[in-house]
This record gives structure tokens, sequence and C-alpha cells, in this order.
């Protein structure tokens, strides 16, 4: 049970992209069609649901005070995160160049900044400030790019049909991506609930 | 950018000489027509994080300027012995250690800016425009070249960092500069423990005869700065109708 609350959360209430505002540059980089947003998408699903729970584990029984070291080293811990990241995502390159050269072509740089983009770092740090136990961490895993995959494929739905509206023509393309992003976000806060330390009204 | 007589007989002379006109172009360009936040899309997510004040966006911006200058010099050094295979963890690694260089440097000049800003800094290694400009141009330029891309593209990565945060700043807490250590550039009043130039919450100063003003929450929060930035692009592409991409 515990499984399908944190994927649920993770996926719509606590959406990277839309309530963290995580990954964005790829977010609004690869959203012109469908087709690539979705290549996109899967394959950060892939890279989050592989890293979190190896980084658990990196977490849990090498860095602690409780691991096998048994001396604090926390302050490795965005090296090796980033490290382990990176692998994922050399490994993913170089399957998608294998199987499918034209969306290898169509993702272009954004394929390596996977690497970088902050949702799937930003993904395994939220997974060790929330103390989420292994399953807990797929279920994150699986959630955050399920849910980043969903936002990327609506925005490049919205942005298709974007191209038949009349949109001022400086703003059509990257600009008209940006204003939408800030409206999807400030919709998805009003899953997020009441929490005084988002909103922080008054002065 | 307008070329002296003098500058194009020299480039004549030596087509690679240090300040020709590309490398100029190098600088020039990313800061507005080529600018990497609003044209490639890079390093959006700490555009948005940290721009909600002025001045720690200031020292992101410089250390993001030294972090992406030295890691494309760096890389650029090294891209013939780098094998592909594991290209992005040797790149990780070059700017990891920058910015663990620029972590203990402001630990130990100005402990200060280090207390407000420590998670930020850390993030400089996730910010894509280093690793953006690593793949895009460093593996494939000579050291030079890529030094001053890098210092470009830094310098562009600010500008938008810094209109970003004075609207964010100005609109969503009424001040402009808060914490800035630097005494010198002080117009506004100065209350013992923080610096500033303009605060409306102020009782003395410039800025307290905007006392009237109520401060806009939803500029605090992300997705102002997204609109800032929508606004800004539309601003630059009417301005120069060549930039805008139809899709």
């Amino acid at each position: 049970m515990e499984f399908f609350n944190v994927f649920i959360k993770s996926a719509f209430i606590e959406n990277m992209v839309l309530a963290y505002f995580l990954g964005m540059c790829s977010f609004l980089a690869v959203s012109k069609t469908v087709k690539t947003a979705f290549g996109l998408g899967l394959a950060v699903i892939f890279v989050l649901a592989v890293t979190m729970p190896i980084n658990w584990v990196i977490n849990e029984y090498l860095l602690g005070e409780t691991g096998i070291f048994g001396t604090d080293l926390t302050f490795l811990r965005f090296i090796l995160f980033i490290a382990v990241i990176a692998s994922m995502v050399q490994l993913v390159e170089m399957v998608i160049e294998k199987v499918s050269p034209s969306l290898y072509n169509s993702l272009g740089i954004f394929l390596p900044l996977i690497t970088v983009n902050c949702a799937i770092l930003g993904g395994s740090l939220f997974m060790v400030s929330r103390e989420y136990n292994l399953s807990e961490s797929v279920a994150f895993g699986l959630g955050g790019g399920f849910g980043w995959f969903l936002a990327i494929i609506a925005l490049a739905a919205i942005r298709e049909k974007l191209r038949y509206s009349n949109v001022p023509p400086a703003l059509r393309g990257l600009g008209m991506a940006f204003i939408l992003t800030g409206l999807m976000g400030m919709a998805f806060m009003s899953l997020m609930g009441i929490d005084p330390t988002v909103y922080s009204v008054g002065n | 950018m307008a070329e002296s007589a003098t500058s194009n007989i020299v480039e004549v002379k030596e087509p690679s000489f240090p300040f020709g006109k590309k490398e100029k172009q190098l600088i020039t360009d990313p800061l507005m027509d080529n600018n990497p936040v609003t044209i490639q899309v890079l390093g959006i997510c700490s555009a948005l994080a940290v721009t909600t004040q002025v001045f720690p966006s200031f020292v992101i911006s410089i250390a993001v300027v030294f972090v992406c200058a030295f890691s494309s010099l760096a890389t650029s050094l090294l891209r013939n012995n780098i094998p592909t295979q594991v290209r992005m963890i040797v790149q990780l690694v070059i700017i990891a250690t920058l910015v663990t260089v620029v972590e203990l440097v402001l630990k130990a000049f100005s402990f200060e800016v280090y207390k407000q800003l420590s998670v930020f800094i850390g993030l400089i290694i996730t910010n894509c425009i280093v690793m953006g400009r690593l793949e895009a141009f460093a593996m494939a330029n000579r050291p030079w070249k890529s030094f001053l891309d890098g210092i470009g593209n830094g310098l562009g990565y600010g500008l938008i960092l810094l209109i970003v945060a004075f609207f964010r700043e100005l609109f969503g807490k009424g001040t402009l500069f808060v914490g800035s250590p630097a005494e010198v550039f002080i117009i506004g009043a100065n209350n013992a423990t923080t610096t500033y130039w303009i605060n409306t919450a102020a009782e003395s100063g410039f800025g307290s005869y905007f006392s009237w003003y109520a401060n806009n929450n939803l500029m605090v929060l992300p997705a102002a700065a997204m609109f800032i930035i929508g606004i800004f692009i539309w601003w630059q592409r009417s301005r120069n109708p060549k930039l805008v991409d139809i899709s």
C-alpha cells in the first residue's frame, strides 16, 4: 500500500516539473513534438527508476555511519550519486544510438544532458532527505519519472496544437512554452495542499 | 559590433589572433543572440531557484562564469584523450572539482556569503550550461576558443539571472540587493545586520517613500520566473525576428 501511495504522490501531487520546477531545460527544449517528448520521457523514467535504488543502496551501506566503512562519508554523496547517474545515462545513450538513430539525432545534446537533469539528482536527494526505504525509493523513482513523462507529453501536445493558433510571432515556440509551463505550474500548485511554507502569505 | 580597420588587417595576417573578430563574437554572441537561457534553453532550473534575490544571483553568476570558463579550458585540453564511452563522467569530475574550488574559496574569504549560498553553489554541478557547453563546444574546439566561449556563456547566463532577480526581488519582496556585504554600493538605509539598496519596509532611506507598496507573493513563486523569462524572450525576438523558431 505504501508503494502505491508514494507512486501517486510523486507522480501527481509532488510532480517534479510542475510542482518543483526541476528538470526544466530538457523539458522546454525537447517538447516540440510528442514523438521526441515520448522518447525522452521514457529515458527519464528508466534512468530515475534505476538510479534511485542504486543510490539508496550506496547511501545506506557505503556512506552512513552504520555502513561498511563505519564513518560518516556523506560529503561524498554528490559525487557518487552523480557518477551513478552519469554511467546510467551513458548506457541509455549507447542503447538509443543503436536502436533508434532518428530519436538519437532529434534529442541531440539533451540526451547526455539527462545527467545534469535536476529532476534526477534532485530525486535522489529527496529520497535521502525523506528517509524512504528501498521499496519506497523504487516507487518514488518510477512515480517521479512517470510524472515527468506525463508533464512533457502534456506540454508537447499543447505546443503541437498551438502551432495552428494565432500567437504573436515573437512569442511563438519557446516564449509560449515558458509562459505555458508557468501557468501549468500554478495549476499544479493547488494539488500541493495548504502548506504555509510554500505560500508564505503575508509580509 | 563595429570592427575597426586595424583589426581587419590583423585578421588577414593572423586568423587565429587571440582577440580577432571570431573570438570577440564568442563572448558577445551569448549575451543576446545566442543566449544560453533564452535561445539554447540551458540552465533554467537554477534560473528559477536562485533568482528570488539579486545578490545571490550575482554571486552565482560570477561562480558560473568561472566554472564554465575553466571547465571548458580543461575539457578542451583533454578532448583528444577522453574516450567517448566515459566522457560524461570525465566532464562531471572536472566540473565537480571546479565547483568544490569555488565553494572552498568562498568559505575561506567570504563566509557570510557562503552561509547564504551553500546549497546553490553545490548545485552548479547540475547546471546544464556548464556541461551543455562542454558537450556542444569544448569537445570540438581549441582551448583558447573554448575558454572564451565559457566566459561568454557564463556572462549571458548571468545577465538573464540578474534581470529576472531584479524584478522578482523588487516586486516580490519590496527590496533590492538585500544581504550584499559591499557597503560601498549602498544607497538605501542600513540596519546593522543586513544591507540593501532599497527596502520598502525600512523606516528611513529611499525605500521608505514606497512603504505603500504591498508585496506581490506571486513573484516569489518559481512560476513568476517562467513568466519573466517568457516576456524577455518576447522582447528579444520582436527586436530580432531572425531568432524566432517556428515549431
